[in-house]
């Protein structure tokens, strides 16, 4: 069975090498081929699924062994795999999730020249996130870590020729790359502590290690999550990364990359379990993303923009449970798969939409589509009760469950953090329902654009459609079928562990609670958009409401500091490379032999006779020596 | 006696360059095939000293020594370690493609007389090789004065090369850019590139000639084992004070030619006047020399010195590393660009050498070949682009991929390799390096991640100007990649994927070499701090 795994990743990314090597002849299938593999992965995950079922809770981690990597003396890294149930969740999600998009894409991206390769990036894509979750440490975790760093860049940026797409792509890389330094400062703090930087051993290990080293290398490993999950302060590159076609925003945002980190955390528990102050740090980082991404989700007019402040805020939601500890891991990851289900699916409605209003995204210039897309307001409507939480609906158990943890973390802290996740709920149920009145409510706003086209709204082809109802499926049932009898806790508990806190109010009133304010962030939604016609012009607004549009002037204070800043750095040191270092190192050589006058000499003409010179000047030393040792 | 090899692989380019160059000057196209034919065949032989060459065996091996100048008791010794038999790999392995991708940089402008003498094809190629054998020669030469000759010498065919050829606009883009005075501005301009690499490697070279000098007065001897025997089993001391004056002159001259900040302002220059495949040659190849001569010469001849160096050598490198990197992202000239993210790598070179671990010094062995290889990839590529549009200026280009997918895909590979991206070789020296330079001095390898970053903006950065947006008019009718380009880049690619995903054949033949390096130096890896379970 173990022999399966490497199977999971070498089906995508032999998609990924014919689909890019192929060439032109393979236009015609190539879709058809990287859909096939990716599914061919999925099965793959399925059967080694039922085989994981059939053993036991504890015995149920797999191991691979392919070759020895990287070996230097003490410095090990292995080409190893590891599938226990965390793995196994990820695998599924990731294979499953990204096989519906793949089929989507077909449709979505039938007009497109290049879709050969969009289906060799998607690829790649899977197989570095399978890499990631597959890996058995930490630095063959990095290569499926910046592998889909890679597949992000190219798929970001995959209309090149536009000058923003081109733009967002190299910020994405360039974000994770500061990610990434994190990430490796932790692997060569693991070595020099551990000596090894294999899960098995570093995490069973933890309790011989000083809480210091703990705490710098859970921080360093928090970084290097802020990158790819885009948490404060690293969140910049997500909102620009809706560049990409709107498939890869679906598989970015829902099934793969954002969710690295928290796997990383939920992975790394050990290590966090023994540095309290490391997960204190993560649990502020992801409660003041959860508000960020909640707030920049209130004011962005342009639908994939709000869906991912969204993004932003529900992976807040995950990292702020993961650095619960053991009261949270196992919320953190279900939250994580139901997201997978109804981001996606919100998504792919999000991309259906502008399939049929000629690529506007600006939902201002939406209003009443659900008279025309009648499949897409279905699943989207289902996909949006899911992730505010109505009762009932996959969303409402897993965030329940982060926002009983908060509270269950006790103390002071416990009840902040609990007031932070009922807050981040009221504004999620606020601005989603501030999408689903703009986009499918209201009368018609769109009008002709510059060249006199008017959109003419109709409903996406059955391969778009198809993939958006078995999400909208997930997104009702998957959060139910997870907790009758607390099944997914169960599943995950032998891996990440699973410990109840002290809750200083019980179950049910939290889950009232969370009803409560869930009603009145729809309330107020409706108050504000429902009740009235939108103006198609975006009012000016209140200052916040301005700084939420400009992503809260992250990126001001980054073009600021970090562009300005380093365009004068580089500047200014070239010219000190051009005056100073040169013109010092000749300035000395010129002192010691006249160099620098001889330097113009040559530069005219002479510079062959310098060579012979060399050789001259090198014949008289000889014979200085030899008079030497004559003497 | 057996049959010589490691001379044999030194000699063989050498007697391709006489045969080239002594071909008449109206069969270009036959001296050209002459001279990848040598080429290729020095490769094969330096097949066989890979496969002749036992990982585990002695730490010289296939020695030759013979008696050269008796006076001096200078001798003509070979013999290689894994090191050595790593960069000697690497420069046969490139060479070949060097000379494809110059194919046609040296064809004359217009149709000359064939009664001529000069011959600039047949040259251009020929002094390729003789810059090929002596490379090889040194990387074998186990005598310091046979080094140190040259050290020295192969800085003439290199001058040649600079000076002598410069880059070439397409046929189609001729007219526009071949306007008489910008082709003089570029002549001086490459003469003042070439007199500068001259000169800041002859002052280096001079100052090693004291030292070569100095140690034979102190040793009696000029042979590396001889010395290092003597020096093991106590029959020769050296003062602290001389061996750290002899130190100084070696480590002058590699860091020169290696190149270290502040001496590294010769190597924008000459890259960036040199054509592509020279500025190859310049710093895959013979730069090479000069972090290799500091693992075989300062290393094992001065190892206390070397030490007592340590700190100062590593800050140096440090700065080589950031500020390279930061200059790289300055830059207007892309193979200029290029040379500075060079020098920002060869300070990862010598950090992981003096950081005297086994992870340092595997991954700075393991850095030499890679960026060898890397640079290569990107290099030549770039070359591509510039003999097609006739200009280095990033500006000048825009959107080529949407007219030449392929060159921009092979561009954008070159270029992940160059910022170390996992699965791709530079990422397993370079994390290697990092770790190894951390476990000893662990603020020093923080700092150098951000190396890290900054690479990936200068590629990146490189790549959105040149290849991305709007298509440019002028690169409207690029063609893609032809044939003969094809078969440099392909194998380097492949080069870069295979040795990024199983290192390990290398590693086996450089670990070892390593751990002798090391008890030279009498340095042990540090210990992790908690035995973890297995």
């Amino acid at each position: 069975m173990e022999n399966l795994i490497a199977l999971l990743i070498a089906a995508p990314l032999l998609g990924a090498a014919v689909l890019l090597c192929g060439g032109r002849r393979l236009d015609r299938v190539g879709h058809w081929l990287g859909t096939l593999l990716a599914a061919a992965s999925f099965v793959i995950g399925v059967v080694l699924f039922g085989d994981m079922l059939g053993k036991s809770g504890e015995g149920r981690s797999l191991h691979q062994h392919l070759f020895s990597w990287i070996p230097v003396e003490g410095f090990q890294a292995d080409v190893a795999f590891q599938l226990d149930q965390l793995s196994m969740t990820f695998v599924l999600l990731i294979t499953g999730v990204g096989t519906l998009i793949h089929i989507y894409s077909i449709g979505y991206m039938e007009h497109d020249e290049r879709r050969r390769r969009f289906f060799g990036y998607l690829n790649l894509f899977l197989a570095a996130m399978l890499l990631l979750v597959l890996a058995d440490n930490y630095l063959l975790l990095y290569m499926g870590w910046e592998g889909v760093g890679l597949a992000s860049y190219l798929l970001i940026g995959f209309w090149q020729h536009k000058p923003s797409a081109a733009t967002a792509a190299k910020k994405a890389f360039l974000v994770n790359r500061v990610g990434d330094m994190g990430l490796s400062i932790a692997i060569m703090l693991m070595f020099t502590t551990f000596g090894t930087f294999a899960f098995g051993p570093v995490l069973s290990s933890t309790g011989d290690a000083t809480e210091g080293k703990l705490t710098a290398i859970g921080l360093m490993l928090l970084l290097a999550a802020c990158g790819k999950s885009a948490q404060v302060p690293l969140q910049s590159w997500l909102g620009d990364a809706m560049e990409g076609p709107t498939p890869v925003s679906a598989l970015i945002h829902a099934a793969t990359m954002v969710t690295a980190g928290v796997y990383l955390i939920t992975r790394s528990g050990a290590i966090f379990n023994a540095a309290p102050d490391a997960q204190l740090v993560v649990v502020v980082v992801g409660a003041v993303t959860l508000l960020f991404g909640a707030i920049v989700g209130c004011a962005k007019d342009d639908i994939k923009k709000a869906l991912a402040g969204s993004t932003m805020s529900q992976i807040g939601y995950m990292i702020l449970a993961a650095g619960l500890g053991p009261i949270g891991y196992v919320f953190a990851i279900m939250h994580l798969v139901t997201h997978g289900f109804f981001k996606a699916g919100l998504f792919l409605g999000a991309g259906s939409v502008m399939h049929g209003m000629n690529d506007e995204v600006d939902m201002r210039k939406y209003g009443g589509l659900r008279k025309y897309m009648p499949v897409t307001f279905v699943t989207f409507g289902l996909g949006y009760l899911a992730i505010i939480g109505f009762p009932g609906l996959s969303g409402f158990f897993s965030k329940d469950k982060i926002i009983e943890a908060a509270f269950a973390k006790g103390g002071t802290e416990g009840w902040i953090l609990g007031a932070v996740t009922l807050l981040g709920a009221a504004i999620t149920a606020f601005y989603m329902t501030r999408v689903m009145l703009l986009t499918f409510f209201g009368e018609k706003r769109w009008q002709p654009d510059d060249n006199g086209h008017e959109p003419h709204p109709h409903e996406s082809p059955k391969s778009m459609t198809i993939p958006m109802v078995i999400l909208a499926f997930g997104s009702v049932f998957a959060g139910g079928f997870f907790s009758i009898g607390d099944r997914f806790l169960h599943w995950l508990e032998p891996v990440t562990g699973h410990s109840h806190g002290n809750p200083p109010v019980s179950a049910t009133t939290v889950t009232t609670a969370t009803v409560v304010v869930l009603v009145i962030g729809v309330a107020i939604a409706w108050f504000m958009y429902g009740r009235k016609p939108v103006p198609v012009a975006a009012p000016r607004g209140s200052l916040l409401t301005r700084a939420a549009r400009r992503d809260l002037l992250q990126d001001d204070f980054n073009h600021v500091v970090l562009v300005r800043g380093g365009e004068h750095l580089t500047r200014s040191l070239v010219y000190v490379d051009h005056t100073l270092v040169d013109g010092v190192v000749n300035g000395t050589a010129a002192s010691f032999g006249g160099l620098s006058g001889r330097l113009r000499k040559l530069q005219n003409g002479y510079a062959r006779t310098y060579a012979v010179s060399m050789f001259g000047g090198t014949a008289v030393l000889i014979a200085a020596t030899l008079l030497m040792r004559a003497v | 006696m057996s049959f010589p090899l490691l001379t044999a692989t030194a000699v063989l380019p050498a007697v391709g360059a006489i045969v080239t160059a002594a071909v008449p000057a109206a069969r270009r196209t036959a001296a050209k095939w002459l001279a990848l034919v040598f080429s290729l065949a020095t490769l094969v032989l330096a097949a066989l000293v890979v496969v002749r060459f036992e990982p585990g065996g002695d730490r010289y091996q296939l020695t030759e020594s013979h008696a050269w100048i008796p006076d001096f008791g200078v001798r003509y010794e070979l013999g290689v370690d894994g090191i050595g038999v790593a960069l000697l790999a690497l420069t046969a392995l490139l060479i070949p493609f060097v000379i494809l991708a110059g194919w046609h940089d040296a064809d004359p402008l217009e149709e000359v007389n064939p009664n001529r003498r000069w011959r600039p094809t047949q040259g251009f190629f020929a002094l390729i090789l003789m810059v090929e054998a002596m490379v090889i020669l040194s990387f074998e030469a186990t005598d310091v004065f046979l080094f140190y000759i040259l050290f020295e010498a192969m800085l003439i065919p290199m001058y040649f090369l600079i000076g002598g050829f410069g880059d070439r606009a397409a046929p189609a883009q001729f007219a526009a850019t071949a306007a008489g005075g910008g082709d003089e501005a570029a002549a001086t301009q490459r003469s003042y590139a070439a007199v500068k690499f001259l000169l800041y490697n002859l002052v280096g070279g001079l100052i090693m000639l004291a030292a070569v000098i100095g140690l034979y007065v102190v040793a009696g001897s000029f042979s590396l084992s001889e010395i290092a025997a003597a020096r093991a089993n106590g029959s020769l001391s050296i003062a602290t004070d001389t061996e750290r004056w002899l130190f100084l002159g070696f480590f002058f001259a590699f860091a020169v030619k290696a190149p270290l900040w502040p001496l590294h302002t010769w190597l924008p220059n000459a890259m960036g006047e040199a054509t592509a495949p020279v500025a190859v040659l310049i710093t895959a190849v013979v730069d090479k020399v000069g972090t290799f001569a500091m693992l075989r010469f300062c290393l094992q001849l001065f190892p206390e010195a070397s030490k007592w160096a340590t700190p100062v050598i590593l800050v140096l490198a440090l700065i080589s590393i950031v500020y390279g990197a930061l200059l790289a992202v300055g830059q207007r000239d892309m193979k200029r660009l290029i040379a500075y993210a060079s020098i920002s790598h060869f300070g990862f070179i010598i950090m992981g050498i003096f950081a005297m671990t086994s992870q340092g010094q595997s991954g700075a062995t393991l850095y030499m070949v890679n960026h060898g290889i890397s640079t290569a990839a990107l290099m030549l590529v770039a070359g591509f682009l510039i003999t097609r549009r006739g200009s280095r200026l990033i500006a000048d280009y825009g959107g080529v991929q949407k007219v030449a997918p392929v060159l921009a895909g092979t561009f954008l590979i070159g270029g992940l390799a160059t910022l170390s991206l996992p699965g791709l070789s530079p990422f397993v020296s370079e994390f290697l390096v990092l770790v190894g330079t951390f476990s000893r001095y662990p603020v020093i390898g923080i700092i150098a991640t951000i190396g890290i970053v900054l690479a990936a903006l200068y590629v990146l950065v490189l790549y959105q100007r040149t290849m991305t947006g709007p298509v440019k008019a002028e690169v409207r009718t690029m063609p893609d990649l032809r044939v003969r380009e094809l078969v440099v880049v392909t194998p380097l690619i492949a080069l870069l994927l295979f040795l990024g995903v199983y290192p390990k054949p290398l590693t086996e033949i450089v670990n070892p070499a390593v751990e002798h390096t090391l008890s030279d130096v009498q340095q042990t890896d540090p210990k992790p701090e908690v035995e973890a379970a297995p």
